[in-house]
């Protein structure tokens, strides 16, 4: 074990890293507190976006607009029963007139409540699945003229604002990931430039061109690892903190963007992610260069 | 005894400059002493470079080990080089690794365990007279030590081939005449040993070892000091 730390100082200062390389790790530091914010934001809009999925997947309402009260009354009964058969439907509830006044206030005032008005039955169904297609047939054989609407429908804007911002999170991801390699390309380039002597003379001793890499590989994959766990850190307190406000809002939706333990682990994961990535794009960039040469 | 390194035909061209070593000729026993001469400019240091695969010929041949050292896929240079020691005349130690590591830096980089390299290190380093300065670093060395260190490192790994260039520019005769010893002990194990060298006193210390002399770039005997011509032995 001393041998191989002995032996990788000896690396780290065959390339003159004395002096660690800050610039390398800041700049690794800054992507990997945009990365960590950027996957936080796609983690939290997923479980938002499930979330709202599970809660509506199983709501549905079934309207039926029926002139006659007695036919209506009737009908509003037979459905009730006919849906609560379906399988898979948990609770069935026609609401009551004082309800359905309510909610027409805002438009009508004070009118809903005239008992002449004929107003339309709703049914609120809920169900552990999707049983749309059961339990409009089941609807449709009692009155076929009753409508069955979905509640997703109603939310599917917001339901469609939360997939953008899923897929722009994910690009937001994978531009930074782009950079942070294009970073390291960068650096070892500059590696091999800067320490042109030193890797004549390890080749002029017999080193492979994937001994030189495995120095440049090294020094970079260290550099990421430090700054992007600095970075890394950074984020995740400004995402418990949000994560915190989110909760207080009391919102259904937003609340619903509480990251679990996964979550947390593979934002913690990120760093060790980039490192690979940078190390990968460092051994391609220093074989390719070393190979155009003797 | 087998020929361990032949030229035929070799010239060598840097871009489009023209020719610094012409039609170049000539074969290496395995365990020869061979003395490289010529004035400055003339072409030694670049045919050393092909000796020790710093270079490809632009044209000819050049075998070494038995294999077409210009025709060899990259991946098959650090193989041969290992096998080559070279003492460089600029020495091109690492300033920013101890003696020590310099000299280490050849069994590192074939591979072998830090408990196997300290005795052999320490060891070399004693016989070339630095085993008090272990720790400093080629910026505080004398050139007289760091060239000591160069050699040092050039034959620490027991090369087949020892390639020096002006190995002995730099100390003063005393060390000169241990360092040629040192040469003729390792030719005396087998290793094939090629200095470039001005100094005659140092080519008279060796009277068995071949002398080959470069004049503008090709390989020329025109004063008759070519006391055992390459091949011959």
């Amino acid at each position: 074990m001393n041998g191989f730390r002995h032996r990788a100082a000896i690396d780290l200062r065959l390339l003159g890293e004395g002096q660690r390389s800050w610039v390398m790790a800041g700049i690794m530091a800054i992507m990997l507190f945009l990365t960590v914010l950027a996957g936080a934001l796609g983690l939290g809009v997923a479980r938002s976006a499930s979330g709202i999925d599970r809660q509506l997947a199983g709501q549905l309402t079934v309207q039926l607009v029926e002139p006659d009260a007695a036919v209506r009354d009737a009908r509003a009964a037979a459905l009730v029963a006919a849906i609560a058969r379906v399988p898979g439907v948990t609770r069935v509830r026609a609401a009551d007139r004082a309800e359905l006044a309510a909610l027409l206030k805002p438009w009508l005032g004070d009118v809903g409540l005239d008992p002449e008005l004929p107003l339309p039955v709703l049914i609120d169904v809920t169900a552990a699945r999707d049983v749309t297609g059961a339990v409009t047939a089941a609807a449709r054989r009692i009155a076929p003229q009753a409508q069955v609407d979905g509640s997703a429908r109603w939310l599917a804007p917001v339901r469609g604002l939360l997939a953008t911002l899923g897929w722009l999170a994910i690009g937001l991801v994978l531009v930074i990931a782009a950079a942070t390699a294009g970073v390291a390309l960068l650096v070892a380039r500059a590696g091999l430039d800067t320490h042109r002597d030193t890797i004549d003379v390890l080749h002029m001793l017999g080193s492979t061109d994937l001994q030189v890499a495995r120095l440049l590989q090294r020094r970079i994959a260290r550099d990421t690892l430090l700054g992007g766990a600095i970075g890394t850190l950074a984020a995740l307190a400004l995402v418990a903190l949000f994560q915190t406000r989110l909760a207080l809002t009391g919102s259904e939706v937003l609340g619903g963007a509480t990251l679990l333990a996964i979550d947390w682990t593979l934002l913690v994961l990120l760093p060790i992610g980039f490192a690979l990535l940078a190390t990968v794009a460092t051994r391609l960039t220093v074989l390719h260069t070393l190979g155009r040469k003797l | 005894m087998a020929n361990i390194v032949h030229f035929e035909n070799v010239g060598l061209r840097y871009g489009t400059g023209p020719e610094t070593l012409t039609d170049v000729s000539f074969t290496l026993a395995e365990g020869g002493f061979y003395f490289l001469t010529g004035p400055s400019g003339a072409g030694k240091t670049s045919l050393l470079k092909l000796l020790y695969l710093a270079q490809r010929p632009t044209r000819g041949v050049v075998r070494l080990f038995g294999e077409d050292a210009g025709a060899l896929p990259r991946v098959r240079l650090p193989g041969l080089r290992r096998r080559i020691g070279v003492v460089f005349q600029d020495f091109r130690l690492l300033p920013q690794l101890s003696a020590y590591d310099n000299v280490a830096l050849p069994l590192r980089v074939a591979g072998m365990r830090e408990s196997e390299i300290e005795a052999p290190v320490m060891e070399m380093l004693a016989w070339v007279g630095l085993s008090a300065r272990v720790t400093a670093r080629p910026p505080t060395l004398s050139g007289g030590e760091q060239q000591r260190i160069a050699i040092a490192r050039a034959v620490i790994a027991r090369p087949e081939i020892l390639v020096a260039d002006e190995p002995t520019g730099n100390v003063d005769p005393e060390m000169a005449d241990r360092l040629l010893h040192l040469f003729s002990a390792l030719n005396r194990l087998g290793t094939t040993i090629v200095v470039a060298t001005h100094d005659l006193h140092v080519i008279g210390r060796i009277p068995q070892a071949h002398l080959m002399r470069v004049e503008k770039g090709r390989l020329v005997d025109p004063t008759g000091l070519l006391r055992h011509p390459p091949g011959a032995a």
